[in-house]
């Protein structure tokens, strides 16, 4: 019998169980099937800081949530309209965020006695009455992941974990998934282990089944592709975006990438994904620390190669020195700073925006280094070419403001062409550049391009351009060392001058504003782009005229910033810190800028979003 | 200004594969050779007069030529402290860094830069008190680096307090009752470390000194040199016992690869090996010159150069032996890294625009025409 098939517009789903449930995966597969469907799609991970929290606790729940749709979306959704639970701390800890009639599927075999009472339920949820405000689909994923893989040579604990394919192939056939990506993704983990291929490929194909047969579905969804530009699309990650983002760079200036790191969470990724890259002359160092980590990309950059670090906060900090050497030596450095929840050890494996002032003056002295953020999970990448850019143009170290909400989020992309990629051209000295009284002809390392302020760089190798440079005050134009009071003062406003020229170079703060007649101006930066966006589409639908900015340039801001600021009777701005950017602006604009924070760990949801600035609007 | 970028890709990735021949393979030679004059700078030297920093200078100014490489191609890199001043006055490509940070910076462009030869310049509590870790895992990795380690037992820019490396009851600025901490051997240190050379030498003798330079620079890995200098300022004299006409014979054992290890004006002691593997002076006249140990830097083992290095007086530093203490030939970790990616080019072939358009495009993608 043929079910009923239901059009949606959008859907929001959670999958969440143990740390071990494989559920990063399921989402992962979800997400991809996904976007090959062209849906367009945002996603949300959200595992533990811990590798395995004790099995069936609240702390060791992990769970992933996708948010997909028939028309552009912004955010991973605030609450789903589908939970999947695998077991009851799964539920326990998710379904506070379930609305009333929302779907709710549930593995039952997880919810014995002892399971329950480990998370504080004395009775069962499903049993007491507690759930009947859900759509509760109670099935047996365990024991019949188990049945249909009676037939399969794996041992009980082996079949067990095929679960979380199970449950992957039942929510396919509910929301008219593809499935063949899943299953050429299965052969490519398990090619070498065909028994767990064919124990997972059956869970899987017996998932899908079971949603056609069960009377418990009575009907399955539909969700149109969204329309979008044309192109190539693909699904990536922040992190991933960011990987790919540096390699274009590193083509584009024909400089050889290397990248100087110490492990850290969220940022790692980017390290294992450039490792993989040595056929394209990428050398990828683990440093013994994160001093060693720049330093060495430091020293890949005096070498005349694309010198990359990549961190987070705690790393940051301890790479602070080393960048003010980089601002003074004035060559070009990219930090990637991937940001988490702190101070200290903090939370490893949650999103904040608290390092902005740390990236900006977290240095000794007079050491401005240009900041770049990129907006969504994709933008990753092309936040990475900018950052390369600069730091090539300018002779300067950037730092990259990610989080870790980009970093595992995904989203598709439409693939660039890599001539769209803007020139990023070394411009290495050859010759000398200097002719000193007695008419010797030698090089001078710290003349420089009038337009730019950039000194002249030239790379160990190059006859006739030995120079020393080092962090002693250098006599302008001639790099010697210079103790001499109004050297220094010329040089400290000349590297400001430096970074603030950038400006001339990157485009204006854009300003969204349909009706240009907004009283309400809602500003961001970084990853509150998607989150802040959606809460203005909801304002403007509530018939709100509300103006939206979004500041990719931290450092130095576009050059139209105050004129933007001024033009709003009322300019409000969301972050995930203290208020850090409403801080600056405020002092630096003498504009009233109201600042809204949350330090949840989790991005903004748009809902709030939304009744704070319909708050802040009719406070006017 | 035009611009020739080293080319996306791949930067001489093959130096490596001759280094067994050739410790210097990858590295431009020159067609006319060089003086010491082309290697000094127009900068005034400013270490105070009679530091022993001057005699070392003057030995590697006059000692490079003779590796007949291009002066472009030479790299001092150093942290900060008096010895640190060093790249200034090395009319090379040079870097003065920030505290301790020097090896993990060199390290970044030895990896990067296989054609440059690459010298660190550090002190006593530049390498081994701030930088203690970017030494130690330098000398493990063993990438192709000179470490000059300026051995002046105190921390002289910062005009006199104690170092790792002054003797336990040192008496300075920061420690008025006496220093509380045993010093560090920088030689057992390094050879604990997995360094693949080590030695170590004074500044006042230059005969020596450039010796164990030449050595060094034809090493192909890190090369750990220690330089027993004297800061005439704040700890002259330090390794007076070992210089002085009247004790020096007796307290300095020279090493010479090959040759039974004997001191003194006479050669009257030698060391040897006790049945208990421990190495001990004897003296000569009593015990001999038959079971005397030889010395052999190329020794796989560590151990005989571990021993060698604890017969000194961590304090008054007598028995102290200087030359070349291990010298045994390891894969760099640059030469294996350029290996890998070498292998990496072969068998999937190199990454051009095509390939990184793949790659950035990734294996599932869909297309949307309208
Ligand atoms: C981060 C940092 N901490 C402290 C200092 C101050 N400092 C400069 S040199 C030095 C010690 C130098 O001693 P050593 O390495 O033995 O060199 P020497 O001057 O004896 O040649 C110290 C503590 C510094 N420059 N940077
Ligand atoms: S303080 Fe000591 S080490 Fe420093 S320059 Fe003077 S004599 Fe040399
Ligand atoms: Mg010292």
């Amino acid at each position: 019998m043929a079910k009923q098939v239901v059009q949606l517009d959008r859907v929001i789903i959670r999958f969440a169980g143990d740390s071990g449930d494989g559920m990063q995966l399921t989402g992962d597969r979800f997400t991809s099937e996904t976007a090959m469907l062209g849906n367009d799609l945002a996603t949300l991970p959200d595992f533990p800081a811990e590798i395995r929290a004790p099995a069936g606790t609240l702390p060791g729940v992990s769970a992933f949530q996708l948010h997909f749709a028939d028309h552009d979306i912004m955010t991973p959704g605030d609450a789903p309209n589908v939970l999947v639970a695998m077991n009851p701390a799964a539920l326990k800890a998710n379904l506070p965020d379930l609305p009333r009639g929302s779907d709710l599927i549930v593995n039952t075999d997880e919810f014995t006695k002892r399971n329950l009472h480990r998370v504080g339920y004395d009775e069962s949820p499903m049993e007491d009455g507690s759930l009947e405000a859900y759509r509760v689909h109670a099935i047996p994923l365990t024991s019949m992941t188990v049945g249909a893989l009676k037939d399969v040579d794996v041992t009980r604990k082996e079949a067990e974990r095929a679960k979380n394919m199970f449950a992957l192939g039942l929510l396919c056939w509910l929301y008219h998934r593809p499935t063949e990506g899943t299953i050429a993704f299965l052969e490519q983990k398990f090619a070498s282990k065909p028994t767990l291929l064919r124990a997972n490929t059956i869970a899987f194909e017996a998932g899908w089944s079971f949603g056609e047969t069960t009377e418990d579905f009575s009907v399955s969804y539909e969700i149109k592709p969204a329309p979008v530009r044309p192109g190539q699309y693909r699904n990536i990650s922040g992190n991933l975006a960011m990987a790919h983002g540096l390699l274009a760079a590193s083509w584009r200036s024909g400089l050889p990438l290397f990248l100087g790191s110490y492990p850290i969470t969220p940022a790692s990724d980017i390290l294992h994904e450039l490792s993989k890259h040595k056929r394209f002359g990428v050398r990828t160092f683990q440093a013994e620390d994160e001093i060693a980590g720049v330093g060495a990309a430091l020293g890949a950059a005096f070498g005349g190669h694309l010198g990359v670090t990549t961190t987070s906060g705690p790393g940051l900090a301890l790479k602070a020195e080393t960048v003010g050497l980089a601002v003074s030596l004035e060559l070009p450095l990219v930090i990637c700073d991937i940001q988490r929840g702190g101070p200290s050890t903090g939370l490893p494996t949650k999103t904040e925006q608290s390092d902005l002032l740390q990236a900006l003056y977290g240095r000794n002295g007079e050491a401005p280094v240009p900041v770049v953020a990129p907006r969504s999970p994709s933008d990753c990448f092309n936040a990475a070419v900018e950052a390369v850019r600069i730091a090539v143009t300018y002779r300067t170290p950037v730092i990259v403001l990610s989080d870790g909400y980009l970093a595992n989020g995904s989203e598709p992309w439409r693939i660039p062409d890599l001539d769209e990629l803007p020139t990023i051209d070394p411009e290495f000295a050859t010759e000398p550049n200097h002719t000193s009284a007695d008419g010797k002809e030698e090089f001078w390392p710290y003349l420089r391009d009038p337009e730019t302020l950039a000194r002249a760089w030239a790379a160990p190798g190059t006859a006739g351009l030995e120079h020393r440079i080092g962090g002693l005050e250098k006599q302008d134009g001639s790099g010697n060392v210079s103790y001499d009071p109004a050297n220094h003062d010329l040089m400290v406003r000349t590297r400001q001058a430096k970074v603030d020229r950038i400006a001339a170079s990157i485009p204006p703060l854009e300003v969204d504003d349909p009706g240009d007649d907004a009283d309400i101006l809602v500003l961001g930066w970084g990853s509150t782009y998607g989150p802040i966006g959606a809460a203005v589409r909801r304002c403007r639908d509530a018939g709100l005229h509300v103006a939206q900015a979004h500041f990719r340039h931290l450092n130095p801001l576009p050059d139209n910033t105050e004129h933007v600021l001024k033009r709003y009777r009322t300019v409000l701005l969301p972050e995930m810190n203290l208020g850090q950017l409403a801080m600056l602006l405020r002092g630096r604009f003498l504009v009233d800028v109201i600042s809204y924070t949350q330090v949840r760990g989790m991005p903004f949801k748009a809902a709030e979003l939304a009744s704070v600035i319909q708050e802040a609007a009719s406070d006017e | 200004m035009n611009s020739p970028a080293p080319g996306f890709g791949l930067i001489a990735a093959a130096a490596g594969k001759d280094s067994h021949v050739d410790p210097l393979a990858g590295i431009p030679t020159v067609d006319e050779p060089l003086k010491t004059k082309d290697f000094k700078t127009d900068q005034e030297v400013r270490w105070c007069p009679g530091c022993g920093d001057y005699a070392v200078l003057a030995a590697v100014q006059s000692f490079l030529p003779e590796l007949n490489i291009r002066r472009e191609n030479i790299v001092f890199v150093s942290g900060i402290g008096c010895s640190s001043r060093f790249p200034y006055y090395m009319n090379t490509y040079g870097m003065h860094s920030i505290h301790g940070r020097a090896p993990a910076i060199a390290t970044g462009l030895a990896i990067s830069r296989p054609d440059l030869s690459v010298w660190v310049v550090t002190g006593d509590g530049d390498a081994l008190s701030i930088g203690g870790n970017h030494l130690i895992h330098a000398l493990r990795r063993n990438v192709n680096l000179k470490v000059l380690l300026f051995n002046n037992r105190i921390y002289g820019l910062t005009k006199g307090q104690y170092s790792p490396t002054s003797e336990q009851g040192k008496v300075t600025k920061s420690t008025p009752l006496g220093s509380l901490d045993v010093p560090f051997n920088p030689v057992s240190l390094a050879l604990g470390a997995e360094a693949s050379f080590v030695a170590r030498t004074i500044d006042s003798d230059r005969k020596h000194l450039t010796g164990v330079l030449r050595a060094a620079a034809h090493h192909r890995g890190t090369a750990l040199v220690e330089i027993y200098q004297n800061c005439n300022i704040f700890n002259d004299g330090a390794f007076e016992l070992l210089k002085a006409p009247d004790t020096r014979d007796d307290a300095v054992i020279r090493l010479e690869h090959g040759e039974p290890i004997r001191f003194g004006a006479e050669g009257q002691h030698g060391v040897a090996r006790m049945p208990d593997g421990t190495l001990r002076v004897v003296d000569v006249a009593e015990y001999g010159t038959k079971r005397l140990l030889v010395h052999d830097a190329h020794a796989p083992n560590p151990e005989v150069a571990f021993a060698l290095s604890r017969l000194a007086d961590p304090s008054s530093l007598n028995a102290t032996a200087i030359g070349v203490y291990r010298d045994v030939h390891r894969a760099t970790y640059d030469d294996l890294l350029h290996e890998q990616i070498a292998a990496a080019v072969d068998d999937q072939g190199i990454g051009d625009r095509p390939v990184l358009e793949d790659l950035i495009a990734g294996k599932d993608t869909w297309h949307v025409d309208t």
